[in-house]
């Protein structure tokens, strides 16, 4: 059959492609960290896409066999070092489990305070890096801003901008300093508008939604059966949330604490009616759902941050003393899950009567939500691939430990 | 459900398969024999009013001192304990599953224990258990992909045995 030029179906005879295998990684930037995707390419659409991971692995658990839980503090941090207080949390409690610890009123309220400021600045690097992975730079440039203002309390706090292993086994290594809660009222009150402001930017912006809506769609029993938790899970509309759902040791933390899990219900989400509403291209599950369900948390933060600064300033008790460096543990062995900005970030400790555990080990969130990458990931184009990674969250420090 | 009400449930429905338990522990927990971990797993996440859906994590812990001096004083005899931390959405309750195994298959130093993987009942077992696998030596039957997941392909050894000891050089970096 003789063709011209003209016809359109020229170039479906003539071009023909070819799979190819395409690296993604370890060293780009659209990865979040030293992870590597290895694609498997029709031209543009990605037939498979099998994550890499192992680049960042220092065994964290073999080296909290052998220092003891105060010591082991530090070596958290590094997990997730965008939510170095969350970890440090996670540990401290899991450890206070196993000692059978009981905390005072005022230390409770203070790592409230904390591990929710903490939330704020890593949902702020989420959300303005999944800016620049869509090829926006504005946003990122606000969140970091935001995010630097964070760090300044956190080194008055402790002298630590990301490294801060403040939140230790029995309490936190000191008090705060005088005046701090008021500076952080003042950074709360002037957050609120640049969150409205990134929602303008980002979440009902034409293109935002182009590039997010209806990709990568997570369905809820999919997410659950990949052990996806945090925003990535209720990003799908699973009503789950530790601070609500949690163990009763973790729960007592937010006991008293008026908030609600950011989900979505029929359509609408908590507090949606001050910001935008869904369009109506998403889908439940996918990324603008994950993204969104993200920057209400921000809010939800900064409510509960409000909060918890009014019961601190009047609760009695101490600010938690924290445990002798090398104390002796009983014997036994304990698991705690926690919510991390990321998802659960869960800690087991096993103990054989010394100061030194036995086995540690660390259950990381974003090793879960990063194992589901290759099922979201199957039919869409190269140029979706970094928003889905994105939208997942990744903290590399955290997956390999 | 109460601890003891459950274990006899679980006890009535696979007998001997169970053997043993401790309530009393902080977390407290069941003992599953090894060849029975995928069968029990599945039987927890489908019935209707349990469902534990949500498999947290698979931790391997090694039970032996590498100290011949400390080995005559420990209390336990040398194996490796799999503990698996499920987890129930609907009705927020936790479990934890163990499985004793050999250090070693037959008693034959390098020859790494078995058990029945859980991928089928569980999807995200898949990169836990390749995550035991790499660093903690255990063999899991069934699993799509078994391989190294955090280690390179051409490490030797596994790290959180015991008895491992860092390698003097791996292609030409000084390890120790």
């Amino acid at each position: 059959m003789a063709t011209h030029l003209d016809d359109p179906r020229v170039i479906e005879f003539d071009v023909r492609t070819d799979e190819m295998l395409v690296n993604m990684g370890p060293q780009h930037p659209s990865t979040h960290g030293v992870l590597r995707l290895v694609l498997r390419t029709d031209g543009e659409v990605v037939s498979e896409c099998t994550p890499h991971i192992g680049y960042l692995h220092r065994c964290a658990e073999k080296i909290g066999e052998n220092l003891t839980p105060r010591q082991f503090i530090p070596y958290t941090d590094r997990m997730d070092y965008l939510a170095g207080m969350n970890m440090n949390l996670g540990w401290a409690m899991t450890v206070e489990k196993l000692l059978k610890h009981q905390l005072s009123d005022k230390a409770r309220h203070l790592r409230v305070i904390i591990v929710e400021m903490n939330r704020i600045a890593s949902h702020l690097v989420g959300m303005g890096a999944y800016g620049l992975d869509l090829g926006t730079f504005s946003p990122f440039l606000y969140a970091f801003r935001e995010r630097e203002k964070i760090l300044d309390l956190f080194e008055l706090a402790c002298g630590a901008r990301l490294t801060y292993s403040y939140l230790t086994v029995g309490g936190a290594t000191h008090d705060l300093p005088s005046g701090w809660l008021k500076q952080c009222a003042e950074f709360l009150d002037q957050l609120e508008p640049v969150i409205a402001e990134c929602h303008t930017l980002l979440t009902t912006n034409a293109i935002f939604i182009k590039r997010t809506a209806g990709l990568g769609i997570l369905t809820p029993e999919m997410a659950i059966d990949y052990g996806c938790t945090g925003p990535v899970l209720r990003g799908s509309g699973v009503d789950h949330d530790l601070r609500r759902d949690g163990e009763d040791r973790y729960t007592a933390m937010y006991d008293g604490y008026a908030f609600e899990v950011i989900v979505e219900r029929d359509g609408h989400y908590p507090r949606d009616h001050d910001y935008p509403a869904v369009p109506r291209e998403a889908v439940l599950g996918d990324c603008w759902h994950r993204f969104y369900v993200r920057m209400l948390e921000v809010m939800q933060a900064i409510d509960m941050v409000r909060q918890a600064i009014d019961r601190y300033s009047t609760a009695k008790g101490d600010y938690g003393i924290p445990v002798k460096l090398a104390e002796k543990l009983p014997k036994g062995e304990a698991y705690l899950e926690t919510e991390a900005p990321r998802g659960q970030m869960g800690f087991y400790i096993v103990s054989d009567g010394t100061s030194i555990p036995w086995r540690v080990r660390a259950r990381s969130s974003s090793f879960c939500n990063l194992s589901v990458t290759h099922e979201l990931c199957r039919g869409c184009l190269i140029a979706d691939v970094p928003a889905i990674v994105g939208s997942l969250d990744v903290v590399m420090g955290e997956i390999d430990r | 459900m109460s601890g003891q009400a459950f274990l006899d449930r679980l006890k009535k429905r696979f007998g001997d398969l169970i053997t043993g338990a401790n309530l009393e522990a902080i977390d407290p927990w069941i003992e599953v024999a090894p060849q029975a971990i995928a069968e029990v797993g599945r039987y927890l996440r489908d019935e209707p009013d349990l469902r534990f859906n949500l498999l947290n994590c698979i931790t391997a812990v090694d039970y032996f001192e590498p100290d011949p001096k400390k080995a005559a004083k420990a209390s336990f005899t040398p194996h490796l304990e799999l503990v698996y931390h499920l987890w129930s959405i609907p009705n927020k309750s936790s479990l934890v599953l163990k499985a004793m195994l050999p250090r070693w298959q037959n008693d034959e130093p390098g020859q790494l224990p078995e058990i029945p993987s859980v991928t089928s009942v569980w999807s995200t077992a898949d990169w836990h258990e390749r995550e035991v696998y790499d660093l903690s030596g255990v063999r899991f039957i069934g699993h799509p992909i078994l391989r190294r997941i955090l280690c390179p392909e051409d490490w030797v050894g596994h790290p959180l045995r015991k008895d491992y000891e860092m390698p003097l050089e791996y292609q030409g970096i000084r390890g120790r």
